[in-house]
């Protein structure tokens, strides 16, 4: 009874350690609507951090990440729309702080090569289907030949 | 024949993504390319960190080639740079020196140049963080090198060391000087 409500316990404390990470770097913004919070949680999500590059600006705590979300704060408060900040943070920090990339003729591949891939693949694969018919095709006997086949078993048999 | 040309489609795959991966090896992912080189330097005005010297702006500076330093008394690889800014500030009169501190430390800093010797002719504060924000700045240290028409010629991440100074930013210098 003991070892089992210790066990329980322990496996309490287990998950509230696991919460910790969670915590992370958020400061309290006060927002004016709950779009705007949303709109700033996605946005900060959507931008790499310059200095620690693997991880969105918003999990970061790297000191610059916290002054771009406190940019990308005031820019919401100001009333700029996802465009106009995306354009100023890139404008500074180049394309690379943008997780999504854009549509320019460098990201086209990006965006349509697997489109592309996959195109090319069912291309193959249709040629492949309409050979392979071609050779069933050519094994098949049409039913002059099915009829005479069955003749010459018939006259062997006889 | 064409049935045997078909057999080299996937070494020909092969050696396309072998290039592409080894192209990938010669491109350092840690570096990131600064969106202003080549572009002029943003217009700002900011306080200077001694309060009596009040606030200085972009046109305060331009005209001459600068470099420009991000630092913080409280950022380790700051003073690892300082004693070669002190020695190129003696060194080389047609640069003028600017140091960008990060707005958290302004009484250490000024401690900090007191202590151990001040390399820059302008000591700025970025009060509002808009300043590292419009140069594109990731962190402390960096180094800004600016030519005689404003326009931004060099980014350095990171400390700078004697031998990255003689092998960037000189070559860069004797161009413009």
């Amino acid at each position: 009874m003991f070892f089992n409500k210790l066990f329980k316990k322990s496996f309490c404390l287990l998950f509230l350690l696991l919460t910790f990470p969670v915590l992370g770097a958020i400061e309290e913004y006060a927002f004016n609507t709950e779009q705007d919070e949303e709109r700033f949680r996605k946005l900060t999500y959507e931008m790499r951090c310059p200095k620690c590059l693997n991880a969105p600006i918003a999990d970061s705590d790297a000191p610059i990440a916290g002054d771009l979300r406190q940019e990308v704060f005031v820019q919401i408060s100001d009333g700029r729309s996802n465009e106009e900040i995306k354009d100023f943070m890139s404008s500074r920090y180049g394309d690379f702080i943008l997780y999504r990339p854009r549509l320019t003729p460098a990201t086209f591949l990006l965006w349509f090569g697997p489109l592309l891939l996959l195109l090319a693949g069912l291309l193959i694969a249709r040629r492949m289907m309409i050979k392979s018919q071609a050779e069933q095709g050519e094994i098949a006997l049409s039913s002059e030949e099915q009829e005479s086949l069955r003749q010459i078993f018939k006259d062997k048999q006889d | 024949m064409n049935r045997r040309l078909k057999l080299f489609i996937p070494v020909v795959i092969f050696l396309l993504m072998s290039g592409f991966l080894l192209f990938g090896l010669t491109r350092d992912p840690n570096v990131v390319p600064s969106a202003l080189v080549d572009r002029p330097l943003p217009i700002f005005t900011q306080p200077s960190l001694y309060p009596e010297q009040g606030e200085y702006s972009t046109e305060d500076f331009i005209g001459n080639i600068l470099l420009i330093n991000i630092w913080g008394s409280w950022c380790p690889p700051c003073h690892l740079e300082h004693p070669l800014f002190l020695e190129l500030s003696e060194s080389e009169q047609d640069i003028t020196f600017v140091g960008i501190s990060y707005e958290y430390s302004m009484e250490e800093d000024r401690l900090f140049l007191e202590e151990r010797g001040n390399p820059f002719d302008y000591n700025v504060v970025d009060f509002d963080s808009s300043l590292r924000i419009d140069l594109g700045v990731t962190g402390a240290p960096e180094t800004f090198l600016v030519d005689q028409n404003g326009m931004i010629l060099h980014r350095h991440i990171g400390a700078i060391d004697s031998s990255i100074w003689n092998d960037t930013f000189v070559p860069l210098l004797e161009q413009i000087r």
